[in-house]
């Protein structure tokens, strides 16, 4: 009964990944070599840093927003806040990323609503600001669509913890802050891997973001994946691109095989 | 004093995190009934629904591209429940050897970069002529969430009490009498569930259709991204508010669907 949903993936994402693997390694003539990756490290070489970099720090800053949010919901001694915050974190939840760059293109403008509604409070002088349109901008769409997502997993996964060790630590006279880091954060570290795994997959392939939010140069390595495609139907260096991006992939899913290894923890 | 300085520090947290979330919704609603709006002014000149008359007038290219986003994602739901409900059932309740494998090699296509695997599916569909097709589209978009509705439906069946099938079988329902009317409707919510969850994701994906179905299938991501690009942002924002809605509305129904212990199994 999984043959036929197995066959599909095998059919869809298996045999053109191979593809894909096999017109990276090959020379316009056909015979294996590696010109595609020397074009794609002289070309795009500061892009995949600019690509890596965008991606680790938005995965980064993700977990740290995810567990705050989550403990937060556990341990908040004031009801009103926490459900405000339930409420709250959410929304953007299922908000497609196009949708998300949209919102985002016209928020962090210079002119933009966040710009003004600071320069309104009086906060900031408008004259002396410009927008986040560049890669804070992509960080900070990246990491708007994306913690609600960990967050949810990881709060999901606090909520279900027992409760007798952290109401042991508190009596001990252990703060908030302290049992998150020492008791809840050590035992939700697996879901937390697995959400912001997929986070960071997620993100490595978002092609609509880094062009709405940030037009040019350097950019992400989607944009320069497709514009290989489009402009010049050169899928080897394309491809070599590629398989820049399944080892940085890769990497995000050796350190979660690691843990996983490690715990035993099933999927 | 001290409970008053708590508050004040709550308020000023929580409003700035709604700010960060609403802000940029907020930003995109204005444009959606601006008229006018240009640099310096901080809010748009003239209001109206003028763009709206042009948007939904029944022979704009957002209206066909509406129509075939939810064609397209019709048929997604379809072929992806059919593939999923008995995978679900199969992992969720039978002894599949090499379980962990078959869940691995589904995920796939959610935990790898997706859009350097989508020029080459484009390349492939190109070789024998479904580039450029409906078909085309709702293959991609479906081997993409056919992971989540697997994951989905296997949960649901494995959380249904197999003495309530015994019990059935006991007074005489055949096996298929059995899956019909006591396990499938048991497992129902998960069901909808993931049928909701396929077609959001249809409706909203991007980088998948942008390589397989253009340029002959237009969807309304793309006619946003069209049109946001071209600068026509009243047009980019209505469109996506079409959008919007629904993947808000799923963010808020989705306690009914989930519940928060059955996300901590995953990891």
């Amino acid at each position: 009964m999984v043959a036929p949903a197995l066959a599909m993936v095998l059919a869809l994402f298996v045999y053109p990944l191979g593809m894909s693997l096999v017109s990276a390694f090959t020379a316009k003539d056909g015979a294996p070599s590696l010109d595609n990756f020397a074009k794609a490290f002289e070309l795009y070489g500061n892009d995949m840093v600019f690509t890596l970099v965008i991606v680790t720090v938005s995965t980064a800053l993700i977990g740290v927003l995810a567990a705050v949010i989550g403990g937060y919901l556990v341990l908040g001694a004031h009801p009103a806040a926490v459900s405000i915050l339930k409420g709250l974190y959410r929304w953007p939840l299922f908000i497609p990323f196009i949708v998300a760059a949209q919102c985002m293109r016209t928020f962090l403008a210079k002119n933009g609503l966040m710009n003004n509604t600071l320069a309104t409070l009086r906060l900031v002088d408008v004259g002396s600001l410009s927008g986040l349109l560049d890669w804070r901008g992509i960080i900070v769409t990246f990491v708007w669509k994306e913690t609600p997502f960990v967050a949810l997993l990881v709060s999901g996964a606090m909520a279900s913890l027992d409760r007798a060790t952290i109401e042991a630590a508190a009596n001990l006279g252990a703060g908030g802050l302290r049992i998150l880091v020492g008791i809840i954060l050590p035992q939700v570290a697996g879901v937390m891997l697995v959400g912001l795994t997929l986070a960071f997959v997620t993100m490595l392939s978002v092609l609509s973001v880094p062009i709405m939010i940030s037009g040019g140069s350097p950019t992400m390595i989607t944009v320069d994946m497709a514009f290989r495609v489009n402009s010049y139907g050169d899928y080897g260096v394309a491809n070599a691109l590629a398989f820049v991006s399944y080892a940085m992939a890769g990497l995000a899913a050796w350190i979660y095989l690691q843990r996983n290894a490690a715990t035993g923890i099933g999927l | 004093m001290r409970a008053a300085l708590g508050w004040i520090l709550r308020g000023g947290l929580l409003g700035s995190l709604a700010f960060a979330i609403f802000g940029p919704l907020a930003n995109l609603i204005l444009w959606a009934v601006a008229i006018q709006w240009y640099f310096p002014h901080k809010l748009p000149l003239t209001w109206g629904f003028k763009y709206w008359g042009e948007v939904f007038k029944p022979t704009s290219d957002t209206v066909a591209a509406l129509g075939t986003s939810v064609l397209i994602a019709s048929i997604t739901v379809v072929v992806c429940l059919l593939l999923a409900v008995p995978a679900g059932y199969a992992l969720g309740r039978a002894q599949v050897p090499g379980r962990r494998l078959i869940l691995l090699l589904l995920l796939l296509p959610q935990a790898f970069p997706n859009l350097a695997v989508y020029f080459n599916v484009a390349r492939l569909f190109y070789t024998v002529g479904v580039n450029g097709t409906i078909a085309g589209v709702v293959l991609v978009h479906a081997a993409h969430g056919l992971v989540i509705a697997v994951w989905i439906a296997a949960a649901a069946f494995a959380a249904i009490d197999p003495e309530l099938e015994l019990a059935a079988r006991n007074i005489g329902a055949s096996a298929p009498r059995t899956a019909l009317t006591v396990t499938l409707p048991l497992a129902m919510p998960g069901v909808t569930a993931s049928a909701i969850f396929v077609f959001l994701e249809s409706l909203d994906e991007f980088t998948g259709t942008y390589f397989v179905g253009v340029p002959d299938v237009t969807t309304l991501p793309l006619v946003m991204f069209t049109a946001s690009l071209a600068g026509n942002y009243q047009i980019a924002a209505i469109t996506a508010l079409v959008l919007l809605v629904p993947s808000v509305g799923f963010m808020l129904l989705i306690e009914r669907f989930l519940k928060a212990d059955m996300l901590a199994r995953i990891g």
